[in-house]
This record gives C-alpha cells, structure tokens and sequence, in this order.
C-alpha cells in the first residue's frame, strides 16, 4: 500500500484532502490555512482507518452483528454495540501507520518542547453520502491524552465510537451501510495558555473599524469571559499595527491548571496571582500585535466584524505561540452604519472642517 | 495646574540684556500701547523655526513669513474662522499668536472664501507648475544682484553710454530690491501652503472621523509623496558616494579634510569627472541648511563644504560594506497603496468611498507643494539670500563700518539702509561718513546683549490659554493643540515623574541612551544607537538618522522633519514634547514611545 496516507499537519491539510480527513479536521485545516493558527496537531486519516479495519478481517463478523440486531431490544443492542466496540480496539495498525503515527507525535512533542504532550484526540467523521453533521459531538473526544502509547489506544477509541448504540440505530433507520462510514481522527494539542482573553475586530467603545480591541488575562480565558477577573485591554489599528491604546488592570486572580490528585487530567480553577504579576501587562507588544493579526486574518476569511477567543500558548515557540480558539461573528456594532456622509463639494467640505475643527469637536466628547 | 502662563509684561529682562529692544524693530514688541490687546491672548514660542535668540537682521525672515501667512488668510483666500498669525520678539525669542475672525463674520466669508480657494484648487497644477517658474526666476534675479564695494572712479562706460546714474545708487537700490524679493518669496511661500493645510486637514477630519482611533502618522502616510525634494540632497550625496566607489577613487576620501580629498581628486580624469558631477548636484540641490534656514549662522552645504563630503566619506563607507542605500520606492510605494486600499475597505459605503477618493486626491494634488516648497524656500533661495547679505557685510567691511563680514545681522533690516546711505554719501561726498566710528563699538555691545539673550530659556507660551486651539495653522504647522497647550501648563514645573509626553510621529518603542544636541555643530557627537534629543531636527540631518535608534524633540507636530525622516527612517520619534532638552540629559537611558507619544526618562 505505497500511496496510503497516514497523518497530515493541520497547516499542511489541504481541501483535495479533506475528504481523507472527516469534517473536524477539515475546519481545522481551513483555518490553519487561511492564517487562523488554531493549537497545532494533526489529522489521522480515514487511510490509517480503513487500513485497519481491512487487516483485522473482523468487518464482516461486525456487520453481521449490528445489521441484524433488534434495535428495539435494548440489552441485545447493548450487547451487540459493546462486542463491535471491543473487536475495532482490537485492530491491529500496520508497522508503517504506526511508524508514521509516532513520528507525527514525536514532532509535535518536540515543536512543544515537552516530553509526552498533552493532547486531545477527537473522532472526524465522514460519511460518503451524507453530511454527518446531526452526528458532529456524538463520537468520542478524549482529553488530555499523554504518550504516543495511550494516544494511538484513544485513536482506535475514536474508531469503536461509530458503533455506539446510537450510531448503529441511527445508520439501521436511515438505511446507511455500516461498512460505508469512515472515521478520520484528530490529534491536537492541549493549550497551556500563559495569557489570554477575546477580541473584537473594531473597537466596542464607538464601533471604530480600523481599531482591534483585546482584552487579556493571565492563564485560561474563562475569566475574561465569565467577567471574574478585569483584564487588561489594548486597542490596535489593524492597517498600521500600532497599539494605540493600553489599560493594565490589576489582575489580582487568574484561572490556571492544577494538577488534581489521583488523576493524569489537570483542572483549571480560578487562584490569587502573586503580587508582581498583578500590575504587569499581560502581553508583550509583540503578542498583542500577533493577536490582533489573527483576530483581522479571521474577520477577512469569515467576510465580517469577528469576536474571537484567543491563547497564547506557553508551550509553542515564540512567535507561534498566539492561537485562536474560536470566532464568531460580532452581533452588536455589525448592525449598524457607521457613515460620515462629508459633503462631496471638496471646498465646502473644506469650510466645514475649518469652521468646525476636529479638535475642537473631538473636545467636546465626553472623556 | 495653572490656569494661565505668564503675561508678557512679567517677563524680566535677562542680566546682561538690558536695552535689548533696540535690536527689533519697535513694531515687533510687546508695549503699553497695546497692552490690553497682548495680555488678552495666547502666544507660544515658535521653537519650530526660531528655536534661539534672533540676531536683529535675522528677524526679516520672521516678518516676512508671518505678515505674509497671514495676508493670505485675511485677504487672499478669507479663510472664514481665521484671522493671521501675530507675532512679537521677546527677549529675542519669537512669540506667536492665532488671531480669529470676528465669529459674526464667519458666516458671510464663506462665500468669498469657496469662489477664491475653489479658483486655486481647480487650477492647482497648472498653478504650482507656474509657481515653479516664478521661484526659479526670483532666485536667479537675486542671484545677479550686485552689492559690490563702491569704486573710486565710476567706469569710463557709465560716461560714454550715458547711463546717468552711479554706484552708490545701484548698490542702494540693489539692497532695496533684495528686501522686496525677499518679501515676496515669502508671499509665494504662503501662495498655496495655507489651502494645502486646508485641504489636508480636510481628509484628516474625514479620517478622524471614520476612524476615531486611526494614528495620525497613518493619514500622513496615505498623502505622504514618496518622491519629494527634501530628500534630493541627501540622494545625490548617496549617488555621488556610489560613483567615488564604482570609479575606483573612493581612497580620497579617507584624507580627512576636503582640501586633500579635493586635491587628490583634480589629479585625474575620474576624480575631475567625479568633481564635475559633484558641481551639477551641487546647484541647487547642496544650497542646503544644516538648520531651519532662518539664522544666518545656519551652515549651507554649498559653503561648508566639509559637511556634504563627510556625510559623502560616511556613505561611501557603507557602499563598501555593502549596504544597500537606496531608499525602496517601490516597497514604500506598495505599502502606501496597502495602507489606503485598508482604511478604504472598511468604510460604511460607496458613498463614504467617493468622498475619502476625492479628499485624498485633492490632498494628494496639493501635498507636492507642502513637501516641496520647502526646499525652494527655506533652503535654496534662503541659501542665496544669506550670500547676497553677506555681500553687504564684505562692502560694509572694506569700508570699515563693520569688523567682520557677519556683524552686518546685527543691524536691523530698515538701518542696514540707513548705513549704506551714509557709506554712499561719504563716497559720494568725499568726506568721512558716520559709521567707522560709530558701528564697530555699538555692534560689540548688542553682541554682548544677544549673548545675554542666547543664555535665556524661553517659556513656550504667555497669557491666557484658549479654550479650544481650533486655528488651523497652528495646529498643522507648529502642532499647538488643546492637549499640548494644558501638557504646557502642568509640566512647567519641570516633569518631576521623568515621563514627558508629545506627538507619536512615528511608531516603534525602543530604549537607549540619551544624545542631547541643541545645534548642528553639535552633530558629529552623536554615536550608533544614542536616542536623539534636539529642540528640533533639519531636513540635512538626514545622513544621521543612519546612526540613531530614536529621536524626541521639544518642538513640532506630525508634519515637522524630525516626523517624516523618522518614518522614512523606521525610527520611533516623539515631536513637541517641549521640555525634552531641558529635562533629558546626555547619557541617561530613556525609553521612547511612538505608538503613543510617550518618553521615559528611566534611569
């Protein structure tokens, strides 16, 4: 099997190989490509699936199982899901995807600069003729997955969760052919942020598009959303890249990793900062610019005004570091014109401007 | 804070200066008779252009270059809100105030205003174009003038060709025609400058507003001209190093003073083509100041010639390490048409498109001029004015009135007249004049009184503060604004908290000892990687921008030198922070901040 694909890099993903991929990892790969750095990883491909699946020989015992079960009988359902389940776990992936699996992860390790990264793994499914979005979230996700060992076990996890009780009804009532679904995984790094927060592509204050406004926190961003910590706020200008305004907020709180006892699986809670983290900015100028270019890069793909939530990862190189973790349209100022409506006459325009002067009229705004 | 700045009639007069007013014309002076008028308005120093006590000739060029802004606003154009500009001498220093026009007025100048100025933008090129002619013909025709010491006899040929008039005469009328030129160089000056404000401060406002946070610098990038003929010395200076080191003579310039490398040049075929191609850039483009061009001790290339070749010697060091000097047109071209199609972008609507197109069309018609001029003025036929004068010095000079060619600057522009009248009629009579024995002494004592003067520190500004600064003028060409002028009143005790604020001329954040320089002369002490600190900077100061990391001035707004070189330059720049070189000292590290105007004194 010469030209079979084992894994691709989200950056590298492109759309001839998003069928290979499944639709999470495609959209992972839309954006990495369209400059939205989303944390880096990469797609295990349908291939690596299908591969498998071929070498265990075990598909047609699988289907037998399922196609004739009563899905109406819910132990014999039960059963019969549980038993496809156990024997897609026990797929064995050739030398060579496996190889390439462990490269792929050493990478990413390396790019990270820690050993056994912690990373989610996340089902990418496809389904030739249909859409599986009303399926999108019903396979399995695991998180905070660490060594190449337990990521390619979660890896055939991803797998077996196509033959969820759900799954199989589902498929059973459409009338899909179980053999027809295939499963792509996605490997990606767990963020570790240092900072982060949300951004608006135009400045909430007056709706100013040319300005990009950043809030940002120490640690994970849920404080900035929840409101529980005050962050500190920049105002860039997304042609000029200046930073034209800063407000450092004292940041007596932040929402960090602790580690939890008994558990490989961190949790992030909210905790006091000591005193010389309070009043430091929390970004340099040269991350408040990096996130304000991915916050414009996501209002050009996406066609208009952006709220975005954004990290800065402690574990990827400097200048790499900035990631975007989601984007959504901005609902509040998009709506409304921002019109200046100058007189086009240039000399009367010119009156206006003399008789009235800017300086004078931006004087009277209130501070 | 306080809520006023000194009256004028507080000011004292510094030890060592009594007697100053004498040295000004009396009209330029704070006085009892107008008393009420001058301690009811606002007046700030201008440190842009007079940054030092004014010799009293020197003054001329002050005078001329407010009457004649002025003018154009009250009588040319009736700019509706704006009166002139006055101006008075203080103590030595130039004080300035923006007179408005009756509010009551506005309203019915608007009319004259839009038939007039809309005359001049919808003929603007052909307008400049003729503008160019004139200027060159007004230098040429002061160029020619004579101002030659008298002779005994007068030629055989005024007798024969019965021209029917003398030497003195000529050289009488000679200085008389100098004056008139003068002032009407600074009437061409003012000829467009004023509408090119106008029209620029129009697509700021529309910028502005569009984008309440867009930085300042970015609008004059959009209209900025890549081209522009304040950097033609400094090019040819590059071109001439690039030629010394291509035609294999760049080893004269290691000599270390111009007479060497000048001699060594003159011995061969390619240092006499390199000298030939030096004259050719040298007219007009070396009649250069080393300063504002408004003091007649400002160095001009062209007669310093040891500056033009050292920054040549500078360059040619570099051309041999490699470096590239071209300037990138091209890139700087591509990222001006970047940073228009932008902001453009994200306009409201087609309409807003149409209106920003026009404006900064029109913007873009008249920048050339504001760019330009410049040179033309300030620089090239200033250049020539300063020799003429310096002619008049040499005739007073041989005639003993004077001791040395450049006491003629401390007469006053009217008794220079009064002074070749009487070196005339003493010729003309046959019997001593007045002057020999009277001029020597006097000039030693108003030196003694400008001495006084240099050593006093001006305050930037006297009387009552304005509510609003809302004179255009001073906003764009001295950078005055409401903010700068309440910065004044609560920084005048002298910044305790070592932060100074000013204009964010041009972006970048960068930290680095300091380099306070108060004059050309002072130039060559800058080293690689000093922070620049000056009351302000000279276009032919270019060649240093090479060496500095970032530069803060005391005086000047978005558009002054020190605000284009930088971001020519790439350089952080901070303008108008008025207290840089009184409260930064030499050797200590500052930060400077040009994404919001900010400087640190840190240490």
């Amino acid at each position: 099997m010469p030209d079979r694909l084992t894994a691709i890099p989200f950056e590298c993903l492109v759309t001839e190989q998003h069928p290979l991929v499944g639709g999470k990892c495609a959209s992972l790969g839309t954006m990495s490509q369209a400059g939205l750095p989303v944390p880096p990883g990469f797609a295990v491909t349908i291939d690596v699936f299908a591969d498998a699946k071929q070498g265990s020989g075990l598909m047609p015992r699988i289907k037998d199982l399922i196609t004739n079960v009563d899905t109406d009988d819910q132990t014999a359902l039960v059963s019969a899901a549980s038993r496809a389940r156990e024997m897609v776990r026990s797929w064995r992936l050739s030398e060579e995807h496996e190889n390439r699996l462990r490269q792929m992860y050493a990478d990413l390790c390396a790019l990270c600069g820690t050993e056994d990264v912690p990373v989610a793994v996340r089902s990418s499914a496809t389904v030739e003729d249909s859409p599986d979005a009303s399926f999108a979230g019903e396979h399995d996700t695991y998180l905070w997955v660490c060594g190449i060992d337990d990521v390619l076990e979660k890896v055939r996890g991803c797998w077996a969760s196509l033959f969820t009780e759900r799954a199989i009804t589902y498929r059973n009532e459409m009338g899909y052919d179980h053999d027809r679904v295939d499963m792509a995984v996605a490997v990606q790094k767990m963020i570790r942020p240092r900072a982060a927060g949300v951004a608006f592509t135009l400045d909430p204050t007056n709706g100013d598009r040319s300005g990009i406004c950043i809030d940002a926190a120490w640690g994970f961003g849920e404080g900035v959303v929840s409101g529980d910590v005050t962050p500190d706020n920049f105002l860039v200008d997304k042609v000029m890249w200046s930073i034209n305004r800063r407000i450092i907020s004292p940041k007596t709180h932040a929402h960090l990793l602790t580690e939890v006892e008994g558990s490989h699986c961190p949790r992030v809670s909210r905790v006091q900062l000591p005193d010389d983290q309070v009043n430091v900015p929390s970004l340099t100028d040269d991350e408040i610019v990096a996130i304000a270019k991915l916050a414009r890069a996501a209002e050009k793909h996406y066609g208009c005004p952006q709220d975005i939530e954004w990290a800065v990862d402690d574990d990827l190189p400097a200048g790499e570091d900035a990631v975007l973790l989601q984007a959504r349209p901005e609902t509040v100022w998009s709506k409304k014109r921002h019109r200046v409506g100058a007189k086009t006459d240039a000399t009367a325009s010119i009156v206006d401007t003399l008789v009235n002067p800017l300086y004078a009229r931006r004087r009277k705004l209130p501070a | 804070m306080a809520d006023r700045f000194p009256s004028p009639f507080e000011i004292q007069t510094p030890e060592g200066a009594e007697g100053w007013q004498e040295l000004y014309t009396y009209s330029s002076l704070f006085c009892e008779e107008r008393r009420e008028y001058e301690e009811g308005a606002f007046w700030f120093h201008d440190g842009v252009h007079w940054p030092e006590a004014l010799t009293p000739w020197d003054t001329t060029f002050l005078e001329f270059a407010l009457a004649s802004l002025s003018q154009y606003n009250t009588r040319h154009y009736i700019i509706p809100p704006a009166y002139g500009v006055d101006f008075r001498i203080l103590n030595g220093y130039v004080y300035l105030s923006p007179v408005p026009a009756p509010p009551e007025d506005i309203e019915s100048r608007v009319p004259l205003f839009m038939e007039r100025a809309g005359f001049y933008f919808g003929n603007w090129n052909r307008l400049y174009d003729d503008w160019l002619v004139k200027i060159r013909d007004l230098v040429k025709e002061m160029s020619e003038l004579r101002l030659e010491p008298l002779p005994q006899f007068e030629d055989l040929e005024v007798i024969t060709s019965g021209v029917g008039k003398g030497s003195g005469n000529e050289l009488l009328a000679s200085y008389h025609r100098l004056l008139d030129l003068a002032l009407t160089l600074w009437q061409y000056h003012f000829e467009f400058l004023n509408l090119g404000y106008a029209a620029y401060l129009d697509f700021f406002g529309f910028c502005k507003t569009a984008f309440p946070s867009i930085p300042d610098l970015a609008i004059a990038k959009m209209v900025a001209g890549v081209d522009v003929d304040l950097f033609r010395p400094d090019d040819e200076l590059k071109k001439l190093a690039r030629l010394a080191v291509s035609s294999g003579i760049d080893d004269r310039f290691d000599a270390g003073d111009v007479a060497t490398t000048w001699e060594k040049l003159k011995s061969d075929e390619a240092g006499r083509a390199w000298i030939a191609e030096w004259e050719k850039a040298a007219e007009p483009w070396f009649n250069f100041s080393t300063g504002s061009g408004f003091y007649h001790s400002d160095k001009i290339w062209i007669e310093n010639v040891e500056v033009p070749v050292g920054y040549i010697a500078d360059y040619i060091t570099k051309v041999r390490d490699g470096v590239d000097l071209d300037r990138p047109i091209q890139a700087l071209h591509a990222e001006r048409d970047r940073v228009v199609a932008e902001y453009r972008e994200l306009l409201d609507s087609d309409e807003d498109r149409e209106a920003f197109d026009a404006k900064l069309g029109l913007s873009r018609t008249v920048f050339p001029y504001v760019e330009n001029h410049n040179f033309y003025v300030e620089h090239w036929a200033h250049s020539v004015l300063w020799r003429k004068m310096r002619d008049v010095g040499k005739v007073l000079k041989a005639a003993d009135f004077i001791v040395n060619t450049d006491d003629v600057f401390m007469l006053k522009r009217a008794e220079v007249s009064d002074v070749l009248w009487d070196l005339y009629a003493g010729w003309a009579v046959g019997a001593p004049s007045r002057g020999p024995g009277y001029w020597p002494a006097e000039i030693e004592r108003r030196r003694g009184i400008h001495e006084a003067l240099k050593q006093w520190s001006a305050p930037p500004a006297l009387g009552i503060p304005p509510e609003v600064v809302t004179e255009p003028f001073t906003v764009m060409l001295w950078g005055i604004t409401s903010d700068s002028v309440s910065a004044w009143l609560s920084s005048g005790e002298g910044g305790a908290d070592g932060e100074l604020s000013g204009f964010a001329a041009s972006p970048g954040l960068v930290e680095g000892p300091a380099r306070v320089i108060f004059s050309a002369d002072q130039i060559s002490e800058i080293e690689d990687g000093e922070i620049l600190v000056a009351p302000l900077t000279a276009p032919s100061w270019a060649p240093i921008f090479g060496k500095i990391k970032a530069t803060v001035t005391d005086v000047g707004g978005m558009m002054s030198h020190a605000a284009i070189v930088c971001r020519e330059y790439g350089l952080p720049a901070v303008t108008g922070t008025a207290f840089g070189t009184k409260n930064i000292r030499t050797g200590q590290l500052i930060r400077v901040d040009g994404n919001t105007g900010k400087v640190t004194v840190l240490e």
